[in-house]
């Protein structure tokens, strides 16, 4: 497992797939989720909007041979909404998306990204709507995110990009996945334990 | 200017700033099911972790459980692994376990209060989106992904940034036959599905107080539906009485102590608020779900809206939803079909809900060819309707009578719709494919409105036969 692996940047070609409020049922069907591990998970990816009931190829871009290989998402409003399986991102970071742009991100989603060392990187309707727009005409596309920079680069055109300050520097310094920065200071946990009145049976009351 | 007690209860388990910018914020409770912890459990075991305080992390089994045949081993190959894998992790993590062969098995939202295990002023965190029900007590309760809870079983913390809050201010009176959960999916109506994202919400005001702690796990339930991971309410005396007596509440002097101590933390009248949003429970109406997501949500007597009536960004979304459900703009939805009801799930599978449904089926049956099913949130909720008699009256009106479980909410058991069902649901999600079939249906209402719609095998205004 890479752990502690600083992420700067990504660059790779991109996937546009467009809607509002696409929820986490879409991207993984429950069913799909009695499983004790993540491996495997990418082929199911999409699965009931890429194929139908009998096995048949729907029209998805996930679909499509022009954007085999691409590893940045691009989305619209509130993706990732529903539940919060990180089965979800599991799923499309094995299918080979490294990074995702989009209007905004449902929170638990954006979080589970996070921890998995995957940007989840916002822009306003119209930017990301020219993007996709892009991206669909030449999906040779080159995108690249800086995340130090905050800076998008999509063809050759340049953005400025939003996300939240602190899954950016997590991302950079490594520290994303947090389970070691947590533990470091586990004489802090203890001692705020200590002071929850819960945990002492309400007796400093 | 005072804080609220969002603020407050933050602060309190903060246990330090990290060098990223968040918190590092204990975590007082940890729940856990079989579906969301077992990869977190392989990620300790490859890093060498233990549980830090296997003390406050508690598990049950609910998501792929059958409701109909609960005999072991499943007859489902992947759920019985993942059954048998929740037990190993528990047994060899220390960890308590409220399994099948336990008195208090359910869905993991339900049984955390039932056992006193939520309380106010704590912080809660379930890999499950529906968490925010424990906020119910005025804890801060939220849904993580697995990753996180790899974090709170290792470090009992997780590293977070503190939203800002909403105070949503439900003022009046519920007419008959309107319910919490009409109140829920109103809210959610009016502010989108994504207008909480970055919010906890805060339910206030005379009607979320006049509810049961039932209905404001309801609200508070679907919080995340639209778009806030956090939802509220304040603790008051409804919500001392509801835990006195449970299992894992305090008890005696320490009760009275904590009473005291949960009072000072509610919000006072002078706190503040990023944003306030009001609505009068007293011109509030039944509603229904007419499209794919909880926020395409209209009152029973309105008709379902036209593109031109909705604001730009929601008309692909409502394309879509004609397309799935075979539905029209300008449509009624009272009249619509159904196939099939079912009253349970972590929004609505509580004893309230079941006396509710049952008071609408005293004496009525469903009407033919519709498979109906009622499934208690818990073993301690079936137990409690059975002692009732509740089960008699589902029964004797058609309603097939199950066991604990999430069942058709999320279908990862054998509970699912079949083809182009129709579904009226008192669960919490009406996404696409969300009931087991990729074709299939789902309306959102509450157990009174399921039972009606059961009765007359079409969607009903349960206000007309109450």
């Amino acid at each position: 497992m890479d752990i502690q692996a600083a992420v700067h940047s990504v660059q790779g070609t991109a996937i546009p797939v467009p809607g509002n409020d696409i929820d986490t049922d879409q991207i993984i069907p429950a069913r799909y989720m009695k499983v004790v591990t993540f491996d495997g998970l990418g082929e199911f990816a999409f699965r009931d909007v890429r194929w139908d009931g009998d096995g048949r190829a729907l029209d998805h871009p996930f679909n499509e041979e022009r954007f085999a290989g691409a590893s940045v998402l691009i989305v619209n409003r509130n993706f990732g909404c529903g539940s919060s399986r990180e089965h979800a991102p599991q799923a499309l970071m094995r299918w080979g998306i490294r990074a995702i742009i989009g209007e905004s991100f449902a929170e638990i989603f954006a979080g589970n990204c996070t921890a998995m060392g995957i940007p989840a990187i916002t822009l306003d309707h119209e930017t990301v709507k020219s993007i996709m727009e892009s991206v669909a005409a030449d999906p040779a596309t080159a995108v690249s995110i800086d995340l130090r920079a905050k800076r998008l680069v999509v063809g050759s055109r340049e953005f400025d990009f939003a996300m939240p300050d602190a899954y950016r520097s997590a991302l950079i310094a490594g520290s994303w996945d947090s389970t070691s920065v947590l533990l470091a200071g586990v004489d802090d946990i203890h001692a705020c334990a200590e002071r929850l009145p819960y945990l002492t049976d309400f007796a400093a009351l | 200017m005072a804080d609220n007690l969002f603020s407050r209860v933050w602060d309190i388990h903060t246990v330090k700033k990290l060098d990223s910018g968040q918190d590092q914020l204990f975590i007082g409770l940890h729940l856990i099911h079989e579906v969301t912890s077992p990869q977190a459990f392989q990620m300790l075991r490859e890093r060498g972790l233990r549980v830090l305080r296997p003390d406050r992390t508690f598990a049950t089994v609910d998501h792929i459980v059958p409701t109909a045949d609960q005999t072991r081993p499943f007859s489902d190959p992947l759920a019985e692994e993942m059954m048998q894998e929740i037990e190993k992790n528990t047994e060899e993590f220390g960890i308590e376990f409220f399994g099948l062969s336990t008195d208090k098995q359910g869905i993991v939202h339900i049984i955390g209060p039932e056992l006193g295990l939520t309380q106010p002023a704590m912080t809660i965190a379930c890999g499950d989106s529906h968490t925010s029900t424990h906020g119910a007590f005025g804890a801060i309760a939220f849904g993580i992904g697995t990753s996180q809870i790899r974090d709170v079983l290792a470090t009992q913390t997780l590293a977070f940034s503190k939203p800002k809050v909403r105070k949503i201010q439900v003022n009046g009176t519920l007419p008959p036959g309107v319910y919490a959960k009409d109140i829920i999916l109103r809210i959610i109506a009016d502010l989108g599905v994504n207008g909480g994202i970055g919010y906890a919400y805060e339910y206030n005001g005379e009607a979320i107080h006049a509810l049961s702690m039932e209905g404001r796990m309801t609200i508070c339930n679907m919080s995340i539906e639209g778009g806030a991971r956090v939802g509220y309410v304040n603790p008051d005396e409804k919500t001392f009485d509801y835990l006195s007596g449970r299992r894992y509440a305090p008890s005696g002097e320490a009760f009275a102590r904590a009473k005291r101590y949960w009072k000072d933390l509610a919000s006072g009248l002078d706190a503040e608020y990023d944003d306030v949003y009001t609505l009068d429970a007293s011109s509030l109406v039944p509603m229904v779900t007419w499209g794919i997501n909880p926020g395409q949500a209209i009152g029973i007597d309105a008709r379902i809206p036209n593109l031109s009536d909705l604001p730009d960004d929601q008309r692909e979304v409502a394309q879509k939803a004609y397309d799935h459900m075979g539905f029209h703009a300008s449509d009624a939805m009272i009249g619509k079909e159904i196939d099939v009801a079912f009253i349970g799930s972590c929004t609505n599978g509580r004893i309230s809900d079941l006396r509710e449904a049952a008071r609408i089926l005293e004496g009525r049956r469903i009407a033919k060819g519709i498979r109906a099913f009622v499934v208690p949130g818990s073993k301690q909720v079936a137990t409690q309707a059975e002692a009732e008699g509740l089960h008699e009256v589902f029964q004797g009106a058609g309603f097939e009578w199950r066991g604990a479980g999430c069942s058709i909410c999320l279908a990862m058991n054998p509970d699912k719709l079949d083809g182009r069902e129709i579904c009226a649901s008192s669960s919490n999600r009406n996404f696409v494919g969300r009931q087991g079939s990729p074709t299939g249906r789902t309306l959102l209402m509450s157990p009174a409105m399921v039972a009606a719609a059961a009765v007359n095998g079409r969607v009903t205004d349960v206000r007309e036969i109450a």
